[in-house]
C-alpha cells in the first residue's frame, strides 16, 4: 500500500498583490486508521498522514493536525492571502516517519 | 376556510409535479457539464428510436446527483478517480509479458485509444463474440503481449487500464452497435434488463425505467447509464466497473447474480450501453 503516494498541488499561476487565492492539495494515500481487521482477523496496522503544513515564503500558512477519521486520498483546500511573488512549501507526514514534500510558484504582480 | 386552503395547496403541488415531469420533484435538469472548462459532456439528449416512448429524454446519472458531486466531476483535481486513471497510465507505459512490449509499443499513447470507450461493447469477428474494453485488454495482454496472468476481469489494474482508456474518450459520443452480428447479444441483454431476478423479483426497468428521478431509500434512483463508468463512488473510495454494479444490483434483488465478465453480463453491458446512445463518455464519473 506504501506505493503510489504521490502529492498534487494546484496553486493559480499569477495573482495580485494582496489577493486571496484558493488553495488545493491531494494525496494518494491509504489512511489506514487502524480500526479495521484485515481476511486474517488481526488489525491492520494504522498508517495515516498524520501533519499536514503549508507554508509561503516560510511563514506558516496552515498547519494541520490529522486524525484517523480522515478518509483515503485526503484533500485540503484553503484560502491565502499573498502579497509578493514566492513559493508555497507543502509537507505531509507520515505515521511510519516518511515525510512527503511538494511545492508551488506563484507570481504576484 | 382551511379546507379551502388545502385544497388550493394540493392543487398547486399537482400542478407542480406535472411540470416537473413524473418522478422529478426535486432532480434539477438541463445544467450543462464541462470538464477542465473544455470537454462538452451531453448528459441529457433524445432516446435512441428503440425506447421511444419510453423515455422523452435520456439522463446521463451526471444528472441525478447533488450540486458537490456533480461539481467534483467538473474538475480532474477534484475528481477521485484521476488518480486510478493515473496508475492506469503508468501500466500503460511499463512494460509486461514475454514480448516486452508495453501497450504504449503499439498504440503509442493513451490517446489514440479515445473512440474506443464509445463503441464498445462490440462484436468482435476474429472472436466470433461481443468483447467489452475488458476483454480486449485481456485479449492483447494474452495475444500479443505474452502476458502469463493477465488482469482479472474486475481487479484494481483493469480497473485503471479501462478508467485510462474512458478518461481519453470522454466528451466522445456513445454509439454502440446493436444491428448486424450484435443483434443477438443485444436481444438477449434486453431480455435479461426486462426479467425480474431475485427473491424481490425486480428487473432493471422497473427501478431504471419505470422510477428513475425517485427515491430508494434515500437516494435518487438514475436511469442506469453506464457512460460514466468505471465510476468512482464515494461509498466505495474506489472505481466500480460496470459489472460490478450490475452484480451489486441483482445482489440488491436478493437475486444470485451472473459472474463478472460471463456472457450474461456482457450482453446486458451491450444492451443498457446502447440506451445510453447519444450521451457522451464520461468516464470516470463521479457518483455517490
Amino acid at each position: 500500500m506504501a506505493e503510489n503516494i504521490v502529492p498534487r498541488v494546484r496553486v493559480p499561476r499569477d495573482a495580485k498583490a494582496g489577493d486571496v487565492v484558493s488553495v488545493r492539495t491531494l494525496i494518494s494515500h491509504p489512511m489506514e486508521s487502524g480500526l479495521r481487521r484485515g481476511s486474517d482477523g488481526n488489525l491492520i496496522p494504522r498508517q495515516i498522514i498524520n501533519r499536514f503544513t503549508c507554508t509561503f515564503n516560510g511563514a506558516t500558512v496552515v498547519d494541520v493536525t490529522v486524525h484517523p477519521g480522515v478518509s483515503t486520498n485526503p484533500y485540503f483546500q484553503f484560502e491565502a492571502k499573498v502579497d509578493a511573488s514566492g513559493t508555497f512549501a507543502f509537507s505531509w507526514y507520515d505515521d511510519n516517519g516518511s515525510v512527503y514534500t511538494d511545492t508551488a510558484e506563484i507570481a504576484v504582480a | 376556510m382551511n379546507k379551502k386552503t388545502l385544497l388550493g395547496g394540493t392543487a398547486a403541488a399537482i400542478v407542480a409535479v406535472v411540470a416537473a415531469g413524473v418522478g422529478f420533484a426535486d432532480i434539477r435538469t438541463g445544467d450543462s457539464l464541462v470538464i477542465n472548462g473544455e470537454i462538452q459532456i451531453v448528459t441529457e439528449t433524445a432516446p435512441p428510436a428503440f425506447l421511444e416512448g419510453v423515455f422523452n429524454t435520456v439522463y446521463s446519472g451526471w444528472v441525478f446527483r447533488t450540486d458537490e458531486t456533480r461539481a467534483m466531476q467538473a474538475d480532474d483535481f477534484d475528481n477521485p478517480a484521476m488518480l486510478y486513471v493515473e496508475q492506469g497510465q503508468t501500466a500503460f507505459d511499463t512494460p509486461m509479458g514475454t514480448e516486452g512490449k508495453s501497450c504504449a509499443s503499439c498504440h503509442d499513447n493513451a490517446e489514440s485509444l479515445a473512440g474506443v470507450r464509445a463503441t464498445y461493447p462490440k462484436w468482435d469477428a476474429a472472436h466470433g463474440a461481443i468483447q467489452t474494453v475488458e476483454m480486449q485488454v485481456i485479449e492483447c495482454q494474452t495475444e500479443r503481449m505474452g502476458v502469463a496472468e493477465p488482469y482479472g476481469y474486475d481487479s484494481q489494474q483493469m480497473r485503471n487500464m479501462v478508467a485510462l482508456i474512458a478518461s481519453v474518450g470522454r466528451g466522445q459520443t456513445v454509439n454502440v452497435a446493436i444491428d448486424g452480428p450484435a443483434a443477438d447479444a443485444w436481444e438477449k441483454g434486453r431480455e435479461i434488463y426486462y426479467t425480474q431476478y431475485g427473491q424481490m423479483e425486480l428487473s432493471c426497468a422497473q427501478c431504471h425505467e419505470n422510477n428513475y428521478g425517485n427515491l430508494i431509500r434515500a437516494d435518487h434512483l438514475s436511469q442506469g447509464q453506464v457512460n460514466g463508468f468505471p465510476t468512482y463512488r464515494l461509498k466505495n473510495a474506489n472505481i466500480v466497473s460496470v459489472h460490478n454494479r450490475f452484480r451489486g444490483c441483482i445482489r440488491d434483488t436478493r437475486g444470485e447474480p451472473y459472474a463478472i465478465g460471463s456472457p450474461e453480463f456482457v450482453a446486458l453491458e451491450l444492451y443498457v450501453a446502447s440506451r445510453g446512445n447519444g450521451l457522451s463518455v464520461e468516464g470516470p464519473a463521479v457518483r455517490n
